[in-house]
């Protein structure tokens, strides 16, 4: 078991490389003039060359490469052209609440969409399993922002039952930073009032965000439920007389979601590179509004180390799963 | 002799599309989406001589009737600048079904020639190009996409560039499994047997055979890339105004809710609507066309 996650967290460096070549070309090959754009219409020639050396943009290809990687391996992810701010502050201070946003999505997407794919497997054709079709078509056609808007209208601007943005409110002092996730900090810290705050600003992102995912869960385990109730050791029990509610929370389920893991891990990534939109929508401060005021600017070493902070986060998740998928399965582990 | 081989073959093609067909009319989603799909389409090649307020999708406005609530004369209400929200959204069809399509085209064309030469090839030239292809696939193409845009400087063309960019590694995978299968098959055997080159058999005997799944995934990702596109116009790099994008009208609206949500519920109403038409119709053709998805 050892080995096997190990060759799995060895096989991630050749990806990181490659990723911050493909990030390295588009934020330095690909734009025009970035120096020029920094310095601004006014700037002089003279200007600009020192801007140019002051960020080292006048060295051969390779050595800025060399740099920005070497910087990377420390922590460096570059300086923000406009702001000057180091980009690895920003990110830190921004990404508990992505993955706060994130994970939580992911929770209310499994949390409801494997009980319901379940449910419409075993409802196969009948009209629980052609509602529940015909919402996730709909679910997954729904462009996340709409939603959000959508939810925005009703929830807080028409019925006023939840707060309209942001994270947690500007006048009080968020719960002491532990895990830098606000749910997890005031239950540690006992502050129930600041936990009931915290939910109430998470639920619309979190509900906007999870809709696709929740629909795509749904379907996979229903495909996933309905292949192994055709299964030999499902007849057999089904012979031997079990009753259905065992065969299928007995036998079905945990065979059943194991196919569902791998989409979960793909999604994962789906969801972190769908929290700009939401996050834009609800003003709630993660990488992802950080990532988009950025682009308003054509500041992209920000954008850049946003995608580059995700790629990472998405392969790392995708290891977890393989693990995960090796303890629930043993036979994956010895291939 | 060879024109009754060539009869049968074609009356056995024609009777397979046929049974095809009855199967897709037989699923009621996929017949409501096919006529979604229709609409949009139907506006999408007349949607600019439909709008009831042509000047406003110029770009023309009436600061005389802003924010007018729906009503007969302006069934979707008027914008901000007093424009007719109803002529913005009919006009916004064919910039996102256009950018939709060419962002699906490019990403196939570019997916099928390395899945292709992936595939066919094997050897090294298969392990560079899946790899690369799939390093892409680990950024999410939402971000890939923000990134090379952000780097290119907005514009229609620069976003169906950088969308498109990102689009590809999926038909890559796709093609080069389906390529490595059909490249055993027994016709491909025969073609090779009687001297054919390999240039000939990818493109006459391979490529033709592997149509279907393609099909299936480009018409499964339309809706996805409208929605890219919508995504990427919303967080304020795509089509620029006063070309009426959904995406764009959208971002725009946000700033007046929800005392004139009539300004963003019917262009996102729209996005939905041709997104689900969409999806409901790629449902059905891979039910139909894809035999290992159906159940």
């Amino acid at each position: 078991m050892l080995r096997f996650i190990l060759r799995r967290i060895l096989l991630i460096l050749p990806v990181l490389i490659g990723m911050t070549i493909i990030m390295f070309v588009i934020a330095r090959v690909l734009p025009g003039d970035p120096v020029g754009l920094a310095a601004g219409p006014n700037a002089t020639r003279a200007e600009i060359e020192a801007l140019a050396r002051e960020f080292g943009l006048d060295q051969p290809l390779w050595v800025q490469y060399w740099t920005y990687l070497s910087g990377l391996v420390q922590g460096d992810f570059g300086t923000s052209l406009f702001s000057r701010r180091p980009v690895a502050t920003d990110l830190a201070a921004y990404l508990p609440a992505t993955l706060e946003l994130v994970f939580s999505a992911l929770l209310l997407a499994i949390v409801v969409g494997i009980p319901a794919g379940l449910m419409a497997a075993v409802w196969r054709n009948k009209w629980p399993d052609y509602l529940s079709n015909i919402l996730s078509v709909a679910a997954i056609s729904m462009p996340r922002f709409f939603l959000g808007l959508l939810l925005q209208l009703c929830f807080a601007m028409w019925l006023m039952w939840l707060p309209l943005g942001g994270r947690f409110p500007i006048i009080f002092d968020p719960p002491p930073g532990i895990t830098g996730f606000y749910t997890i900090d005031s239950i540690l810290a006992g502050d129930w009032e600041s936990f009931w705050t915290a939910m109430r600003y998470l639920a619309l992102p979190a509900i906007a965000m999870s809709l696709s995912p929740l629909a795509t869960i749904l379907r996979m385990m229903r495909a996933s439920t309905i292949e192994v109730m055709h299964q030999d050791y499902v007849t057999t029990a089904r012979a031997l007389g079990l009753s259905p509610r065992l065969i299928v929370f007995k036998y079905v389920l945990r065979n059943a979601i194991s196919a569902s893991l791998t989409v979960i891990g793909l999604y994962f990534g789906w969801l972190l590179g769908g929290t700009v939109l939401v996050e834009t929508v609800f003003d709630w401060p993660g990488i992802g509004l950080y990532a988009t005021s950025a682009i308003v600017s054509q500041d992209f070493m920000p954008v850049v180390s946003v995608a580059l902070v995700i790629g990472v986060l998405f392969v790392t998740a995708n290891i977890a799963i393989d693990v995960l998928y090796g303890l629930i399965n043993p036979k994956v582990r010895y291939q | 002799m060879t024109d009754v081989s060539q009869d049968s073959r074609r009356s056995a093609r024609a009777e397979a599309s046929r049974r095809a067909f009855y199967r897709f009319r037989q699923s009621r989603l996929s017949m409501v989406g096919a006529t979604m799909v229709a609409v949009v389409l139907f506006f999408t090649l007349f949607g600019n001589l439909l709008a009831p307020y042509p000047e406003h999708v110029r770009g023309g406005l009436n600061t005389a009737e802003r924010f007018q609530a729906p009503s007969l004369a302006h069934p979707f209400g008027t914008n901000e600048l007093g424009q007719d929200v109803l002529s913005l959204v009919m006009a916004g069809t064919p910039v996102s079904v256009a950018a939709g399509f060419a962002v699906v085209l490019i990403g196939t064309v570019l997916g099928v020639v390395v899945g292709a030469l992936a595939g066919f090839n094997g050897g090294w030239i298969d392990d560079v190009l899946m790899r690369f292809s799939d390093l892409m696939l680990t950024i999410p193409s939402l971000i890939l996409a923000m990134a090379v845009a952000a780097a290119l400087g907005p514009g229609f063309v620069n976003m169906i560039i950088a969308i498109a960019l990102s689009w590809w590694p999926g038909y890559a995978r796709l093609v080069r499994g389906e390529v490595l299968q059909a490249r055993e098959e027994v016709y491909v055997a025969a073609a090779r047997a009687i001297g054919a080159s390999p240039a000939r058999v990818l493109f006459r005997h391979i490529l033709p055979n592997i149509v279907s799944p393609v099909i299936v995934k480009m018409s499964l990702d339309m809706g996805f890339a409208i929605l890219t596109v919508a995504a990427l116009g919303f967080i304020g790099i795509g089509v620029r105004p006063p070309t009426p994008e959904w995406g764009t009208l959208l971002s725009i609206a946000r700033n007046y809710m929800p005392d004139f949500w009539w300004t963003a519920v019917f262009p996102g109403l729209a996005m939905f609507l041709a997104v689900f038409g969409f999806n409901l119709l790629g449902d059905g053709l891979r039910d139909v066309l894809d035999p290992r998805a159906r159940r």
